[in-house]
This record gives structure tokens, sequence and C-alpha cells, in this order.
């Protein structure tokens, strides 16, 4: 607690912590957060958009259901991103659109994409392989994590009531 | 004896080069942003791909490394075997761009680590040697490069996270100075060396907030150690600060009663055109470097400027460091040139 | 019509993370991480069907999404194998995501440099 409150010289002011930060925070850039919101929203929807037509493509054209398009459909998906990433073209859009195209599946196959890229100077094995999930390693952890528990939770439930 | 001793250590931290130190010649090689930007014709070298023709980004600021240093050489007209040590540092871990270029040259190494205070840092330790005697041809270099910071302590350089406009672009570039005793070229007159400083900020993307209080605790250091005032300097600069570090240090220098108003700028602010979609503002080892001995050095040979401070801004963590919750200790070191002489 | 909805409730989810990065300042690999256990969540309590009935790929694209696919692999093998279906099935629905990812991204690899 000490350590938060005691002040510190920077040059013959003495300031703590809080106080310098409070100071500086006057200088942040403000985020335009309606224009990157507005900007998440469009890209985000064109590429849901997109997986909509792709997937009634795969399903009126090539005979797959309701239930199994989404597979194809994320697939292609994944491929575009991927073809973009190594394209150089993916960061922009991404500078750009923010979470827009962080969150479709694109993004997380951006993530793999560009960290098996940039790592392939360090070899296939270590580099490509070992730093593929550099990104998206969180995201399958905390997700099979939280399934593997809801599961487990969900299925003792069942048993019991 | 002793009065010597006291020319030499003005204070804890300042540092008087009594001797005709002078930084006799300087050269700076960059990558392609850099040649678009302001300053593109004061540049030595200018490289159209941001690979410099090689492999690997590493490799890539080697080559730049090497460039600079063999460009200072053919400026100066002497050889390798001529310099006695090259102080030199960059950004990698265990300073690898240093190491592998150290090895090229052939030239005795003093590895260096001062994140993006390395410039000031060699040089400081350049001229210190040369004054005492320890070596009559030293060369200080430091190097930069986009990619190889950005995967090193952020993100693949082709993912698509959004950064935020605090944020700042890596220098690709490097630069070196040749520093002697006597001859032409600027001389450098005072060093002041920093202390750590960290007031709790933790967000990578924010360096210029991190290291303006170091900044502020060397200059304000400087000018109490040589009894100066910012009026007896035609320009100070920092390292890169940028758009958000600037504006801090001007206040916090004013509210301790050394306002530095239009004497004062930033390499970071000056290196890029804000078109350039460089958020706040440009960073790393290379920032000061190519800013300083490039457009600096011109101006203080040509005396349109008499006296400059060049005060480089270094941001000390790790990635490791920050993942663990820490914040991020900074430094800062500064070196006053006087020209035109 | 179901373009329009699946445009609308994607740009809403994509929304949702932006806020995240903007106002929560979070990195994006926290607001993946967040959102992928929202997905899982949001199926436990048998939301994430419904919204994928009616917004269709607008709820299928998201990364919340594989946060459903996950939970649901996990719970149609545990319906029919018991408690060990957990394991076994958490992968079976999104193997074309991840397979698809780790496949293209791997050959990327083979094909592209990063270009800074």
């Amino acid at each position: 607690m000490a350590t938060k409150t005691k002040a510190k010289p920077i040059g013959s002011m003495q300031m703590t912590k809080q106080m310098y930060q409070q100071q500086a925070s006057k200088y942040q850039p403000k985020r335009n957060v309606m224009l990157n919101c507005f900007r998440a929203f469009w890209v985000g929807g064109t590429i849901c958009l997109l997986g909509q037509a792709l997937q009634n493509m795969y399903i009126h054209f090539f005979g797959f259901t309701e239930k199994t398009a989404s597979n194809p459909t994320v697939a292609t998906l994944i491929f575009i991103s991927v073809l973009l990433t190594g394209l150089g073209i993916y960061d922009n859009i991404g500078q750009y659109a923010g979470a827009g195209s962080a969150v479709p599946v694109t993004g997380f196959a951006n993530s793999i994409a560009s960290a098996a890229i940039e790592h392939r100077s360090e070899g296939f094995v270590l580099g490509v392989g070992g730093n593929m999930f550099k990104l998206a390693g969180s995201v399958i952890v905390f997700g099979v994590v939280a399934a593997f528990l809801a599961g487990i939770i969900k299925s003792v439930l069942k048993m019991i009531f | 004896m002793d009065s010597k001793k006291q020319t030499a250590r003005i204070s804890r931290q300042t540092w008087h080069f009594a001797e005709d130190v002078r930084v006799q010649a300087s050269a700076v090689s960059v990558g392609p942003k850099e040649g678009e930007g302001p300053l593109a014709s004061y540049f030595d070298q200018i490289h159209d791909d941001v690979y410099v023709g090689q492999q690997t980004w590493e490799d890539a600021e080697r080559k730049l490394m090497e460039n600079a240093v063999t460009i200072l050489l053919q400026k100066a007209s002497i050889a390798e075997k001529d310099v006695d040590v090259i102080l030199a540092g960059d950004l990698l871990n265990q300073n690898i761009t240093t190491n592998f270029t150290a090895e090229k040259l052939a030239i005795p190494l003093m590895g260096m680590y001062g994140a993006c205070s390395t410039s000031m840092l060699t040089l400081a330790t350049a001229a210190a040697l040369v004054n005492a005697g320890y070596a009559q041809k030293a060369i200080a270099a430091c190097s930069s490069h986009n990619a190889t910071a950005e995967r090193q302590y952020r993100y693949p350089t082709e993912y698509g996270g959004q950064k935020p406009p605090s944020a700042q672009w890596t220098v690709t570039g490097a630069g070196a100075g040749l520093v002697g005793i006597g001859g032409e070229g600027p001389r450098i007159t005072y060093a002041t060396m920093g202390k750590v400083t960290d007031m709790g900020i933790k967000d990578p993307f924010d360096m210029g907030s991190a290291m303006a209080p170091a900044a502020v605790s060397t200059i304000h250091s400087h000018f109490q150690d040589t009894g100066r005032t910012p009026e007896d300097y035609d320009l100070i600069v920092t390292g890169d600060l940028a758009a958000v570090g600037y504006p801090i240090v001007k206040e916090l220098m004013r509210a301790q009663g050394y306002a530095m108003e239009d004497m004062y700028n930033d390499c970071g602010l000056m290196i890029y055109y804000p078109e350039q979609e460089v958020f706040a503002g440009g960073s790393g080892c290379a920032s000061s470097a190519v800013v300083t001995y490039s457009y600096i050095m011109d101006q203080l040979n040509r005396g349109l400027l008499k006296r400059v401070l060049v005060c480089a801004t270094g941001a000390l963590l790790s990635p490791i460091s920050y993942q663990q919750g820490n914040s991020i200790p900074c430094i800062a070191h500064a070196v006053a040139f006087e020209g035109g002489i | 019509m179901e373009y329009v909805i699946a445009f609308a409730v994607g740009g809403l989810i994509c929304v949702i993370g932006q806020l995240l990065l903007d106002v929560g300042k979070l990195t994006p690999a926290h607001v993946m991480s967040t959102l992928v256990v929202s997905g899982v969540v949001l199926d436990f309590f048998g939301i994430y069907d419904k919204l994928i009935d009616f917004a269709g790929a607008g709820a299928t694209v998201p990364i919340t999404s594989f946060g459903h696919s996950l939970y649901h692999g996990a719970i149609s093998e545990a319906q029919t194998h018991g408690l060990i279906g957990v394991v076994t099935g958490i992968f079976e629905v999104t193997s074309a995501g991840i397979s698809a990812a780790i496949a293209f991204g791997f050959l990327a690899s083979l094909v592209f440099k990063p270009k800074g």
C-alpha cells in the first residue's frame, strides 16, 4: 500500500504514481469509440453476410443441410482470411475495422496464419509449429476449458434431476 | 590531477568533456517509410525495400547497422582497423543485431542496452572513453527495425489487431557516429546519465506516458548540474516521446521553472509526416539516432544550430515483465553538443 | 431478410467486441477469450441455439459460435456416452474450423512471407 502512495521525484517535483498518471491521462489521445463501433459493425456485419451467402450456396448447390453447411462455410471464410493475411491485406483491414475483423472466425484464422507466416524464419518445426498458436492459443484453451466445465456441470445436473 | 577529475565529473549524473571530443563524422541508413518523411534529404542511404535485400527481418536490421557504419567509415576516410572500439546496441533480445554486425566489422565491441535511449548511452560512453584516452577513435551506433520490434514485443506483422492512437511506429534504420579528439565536427561538451524512473504506467501501447518522467528527470538534472537553462540551447530534443509524451514533458518542465517552448522538439515527431499513419509518432533506437546523426549533425556543422541537447528516452520492459503485470521502467540519457566551431 | 438479420446480429456482436477493446481497454486476445467463453455460457442456458435459428450466419460466424460448438460437441457426446463424452466430444463439431485454420495457416507459411 505504501508504495502506491509514496511520492517519487521527477526532477524537483515529488509525485505519487497516481498523481502522475492523472496528469498524463490528460494527454491520452481520445479513441473515437463511436467511429470504431460503426466500422466494427459494418465490417463485421458484412463478413457475416458473406457467411450467410456462402451457407446458402452450400445448401442449394452442394447438397449440404442447414446443420452441416456451417462446416464448409467456416472453412471457406478461413481460407479467404488466410489468403488476405498472406497477401498483407488483413492487417490493414484489422486496423480499420478493429473488432469487426477480429471477432468473426476470420480473425481467429488471421491470428494463426499471421503467426505461422511470421515465424517461418525460425524453421517449420520450432518456428511455424511452435508459434502458430501464439495468439489463438488462449481462445482455444479458454473455449475448451469453459466447454469442459460447463459440460460436466450440465451432465451432473442431468444425472441428479 | 584533482582539478581534471573535477571537470570530468560535474555531479553524480553529469560528465564534462574537457578535451576536444568531437563527432568527427556520422552516417544514417534507413528504410522506405523514413525515406518518405520530412528529413529524407539528410539521410545518407534510403532503402526502398524494408527487407533490405535480406531473407529475414533480423538480417535486414543487421544490414542497416552494417551499412551505417560502412558509410561512416567512408565519410571519415578511415578503415575498420583504425577504430578502437564500437559501442552499440539495439532492441532485440541479447542485442543480436549488434553482435553479428560487430563480428563482420571486426571492431572490438562494447554491446550496450538502453532500449530507445541506446543512441545517447553509447555516444556518451564513447565520448568518455575518448576524453580519458582509452580510445582514440570510437564508434557509437544503434539500430531498430519496425518488423523485428513488432514481432518481439507485440504481434506478428500480419496480425489484424487494432492499435490504439497512443501507439508508436518503430523507426526502421541505423545511425552511427565517429568520436575522436580534434578535427571537424560538433563538440560533445556534456553528458547526463539517467536513473531508471517508473511512474507506474503499464500499457506497452503508451510508451510516451511511461518515458516522459525519465526525460524530465534527466533534463532537469542536466540543467541543475550544468547551471544551464533551456534558453542556452537552440534545440532540445527527446528521442521518442511522440505526441503523447511530448506535451507531458513540456508541462512538467514548465512546472519546475524550466519552460521548454520553441526550442523543444521530439525526434519521434520530426521523423515522420502525420499523414504517414504512424499513430503517435516514431519510436525505437533509430528514432533519436537517425535524427541526431543526420539532421542535427548537419545543422550543427553548418552553424545553423549552435548548441543542442539530445535526450534519448528508453522503455526498459520485456514481454515477460509486462505479462507478469509489471509497470514499465524507463530511462533517459542526454548529450550536449556545441556546433559551428 | 435473413441477410439483413445476419448482417445486423453479426455486426452487433462485433460492436460488443469493439467496446471491450475501446472502453474496457482489453487486448484482442482477452476480448476473444471473453467472447468464446460467452458462447459457451449462452449455449449452457440454451440461448445460443435460438440465436442461430434467428440470425443464421450472424451467429455462426463470430467467434462466440466457436464456444457454442465446443459445448455442443461435449454435450451431445455426453448424452450418448455418459460423462466421458464431455471430453471425447469437445472438438467434434468445431473440427472444420480448427483443422482448416491449422492446415491453411501452415500452407500459407510455405507460400507467403510477412510484408511488415
